[in-house]
């Protein structure tokens, strides 16, 4: 089984604490003030609030099955594990080329101008529960399993 | 005698390898490449260059691809002939090599424009690695200043951004009248023209290089370069950035059928049975002019090699297509462009354009019918995807027409029902 990260709309009220959780997960300091005032380069959230009032939902790298992104890469720095189903973006490779954000159909990965590469969901791993959907405060987020 | 030949192995090779190993684990397959390392990114020469990127980091594939996918590797020979009764290919040492199914994916090779001096010492071709290998060595043992980059397309900015990285005064010389022509209208050429201006790159367009002259004391080295319009310009290097055209030299009088490319069908086979082309070599489909064309790109050479692979291994699978398409990083401007983005004026074409001087901006649509056709996206390109979503998938968009330059365009401004489709949401 592998984990995708899914929102209900209903749920979202378009308060955006999923981008500061997930900014501050992946910046150095693991907090929010320090992320966002202190640190450069600037952590980058890898999730975005979608919001075209009233619709308003959280949207991250979907994992897809096919993954244009590790198709399309120039360099083998986006990949699609198999056994986690998670795609990968190996940053040491990353010649910050877009040419995933060009074929990403969700418009998910994340430009990051300061590091000239990009970012993306990782699915925070190293944690239990995604930062996004831990954080999220109105159960808005949750985490699924799938069949590959 | 192995089941899979494979001649070539950069992009669509490599592709065919992992699709004809998702459906055949175990059948034989033999790759030949004139390389001797081959699974590195093309596209990344010019970070070589620049000093920026060494093999290591260009190899697209790790170093045990080839053996975990039980590959036989044939690095450094060249396929020489291609002999379809016997179903055989001829290597250069004169080894003979059998196949039930074959793909060519041999690439294109770069366009030389016959000029006067082009044979002089100095003169580089830029497609793969011993040629920037080749460029960079000879511009740190001769402390090269000056360089002319001929052509401004994707070849000729990349590598132009990589010597002036490496401190070269660099002159770009276009024979269309704006720089990247094929990808950008006049308007966001422009932009980035001024941009590479303030990089300290000298643009000269209109003009082509009517002979290059050797240096006065050795005629043999480049020594400056003679204008159409006959002005000199002085340089220790030039670079033929043009473009490419197909290698098809292994088909040349055989029954395979060729047009500027290789002739293939929707399952990127050719007009003979169990030969298939795929990459830079063949003519695949494009899905905005809706025929078949010379499309010389890196991800659809993958997407291709890949194609080709699953039908050779007996999984039927048609190509989507592909269409010009390109995203760019070169002197610090993001740029997505696709499609008919730079179209010959047409009543049946709609174009929207949204441009912000201030910010750097410039976002343009070209539609038809309601249909996206073409686009550029300069300067903020993070959800550019979307928009080549609708396009590929031919959505009609004239429900939310208004919304789709807007800053914050996104998903949430499509219709509940294709969010469905995109299984956005629970």
């Amino acid at each position: 089984m592998v984990k995708r990260i899914v929102a209900k709309q209903e749920a979202c009220m378009g308060c955006g604490i999923c981008e500061v959780s997930c900014t501050t997960q992946h910046s150095k300091s693991k907090d929010p003030v320090k992320a966002y005032n202190r640190e450069h380069p600037r952590p980058i959230s890898r999730v975005r609030l979608e919001m075209s009032k009233p619709v308003s939902f959280a949207i991250q790298c979907r994992h897809c099955d096919d993954a244009p992104c590790a198709q399309a890469c120039l360099t083998g720095a986006m990949h699609k594990d198999e056994e986690t189903g998670l795609v990968t973006h190996n940053k040491d490779k990353c010649m910050g080329c877009w040419t995933c954000v060009m074929v990403c159909p969700y418009g998910a990965i994340k430009v990051d101008k300061e590091g000239h590469i990009i970012a993306k969901c990782d699915q925070c791993v190293e944690l239990d529960t995604p930062a996004c959907v831990a954080n999220c405060p109105n159960g808005a987020l949750s985490v699924k399993e799938v069949k590959p | 005698m192995p089941k899979y030949v494979i001649v070539g192995a950069c992009a669509a090779g490599t592709g065919a390898v992992e699709a004809i190993r998702e459906v055949d684990p175990v059948g034989t397959i033999t790759i030949i490449s004139e390389e001797q390392c081959s699974q590195y990114s093309r596209p990344m020469i010019s970070d070589f260059v620049s000093g920026k990127a060494d093999l290591n980091k260009m190899k697209v594939r790790d170093d045990n691809f080839w053996s975990n996918n039980k590959v036989e590797a044939l690095n450094g020979k060249k396929a020489t002939s291609l002999n379809l009764a016997e179903h055989t290919v001829t290597l250069d040492n004169g080894d003979k090599i059998s196949f039930e199914k074959l793909l060519i994916a041999t690439g294109g090779k770069p366009f030389v424009p016959k000029m006067e001096g082009s044979d002089k010492d100095g003169v580089y071709t830029f497609t793969n690695f011993s040629d920037a290998e080749r460029l960079a060595q000879r511009i740190t043992e001769t402390h090269a200043k000056s360089a002319i980059v001929i052509g401004a397309g994707l070849i000729g900015i990349s590598v132009t951004e990589a010597l002036t990285k490496r401190g070269l005064k660099v002159t770009m010389v276009e024979l269309q009248e704006k720089i990247l022509s094929l990808l950008l209208d006049p308007q966001a050429s422009d932009i980035v023209e001024a941009i590479v201006r303030k990089a300290g790159v000298n643009i000269v367009t209109g003009q082509s290089v009517q002979r290059i002259v050797g240096k006065p004391e050795n005629d043999k080295a480049v020594g400056s370069v003679l204008l159409t319009k006959g002005e000199t310009i002085p340089c220790d290097l030039v670079i033929v950035a043009i473009g490419v055209v197909p290698r098809t030299d292994l088909v040349v009088g055989t029954e395979v059928k060729t047009n500027r490319g290789i002739v293939v069908d929707s399952s990127m086979q050719t007009n003979v049975e169990s030969v298939y082309a795929s990459g830079d070599v063949a003519e695949a489909y494009d899905f905005i002019l809706n025929q078949n064309r010379l499309l010389p790109l890196w991800p659809l050479a993958v997407q291709e090699g890949k194609v080709a692979g699953y039908n050779m291994a007996g999984k039927k699978t048609v190509y989507s297509g592909g269409t010009n398409m390109s995203s760019l990083k070169y002197f610090g401007v993001p740029i997505v462009s696709i499609g008919l983005a730079n179209p010959k004026p047409d009543p049946a074409l709609e174009i929207l354009v949204k441009s912000d001087a201030a910010k750097g901006e410039y976002k343009k649509l070209v539609l038809k019918d309601n249909i996206i056709v073409g686009m550029t996206f300069l300067g903020s390109i993070e959800r550019s995807g979307v928009l080549f979503y609708l396009m590929k998938n031919k959505v009609n968009v004239a429900k939310f027409k208004q919304d789709l330059l807007s800053d914050d365009f996104g998903l949430a401004n499509l219709p509940a029902s294709l969010r469905k489709r995109m299984n956005l949401e629970e």
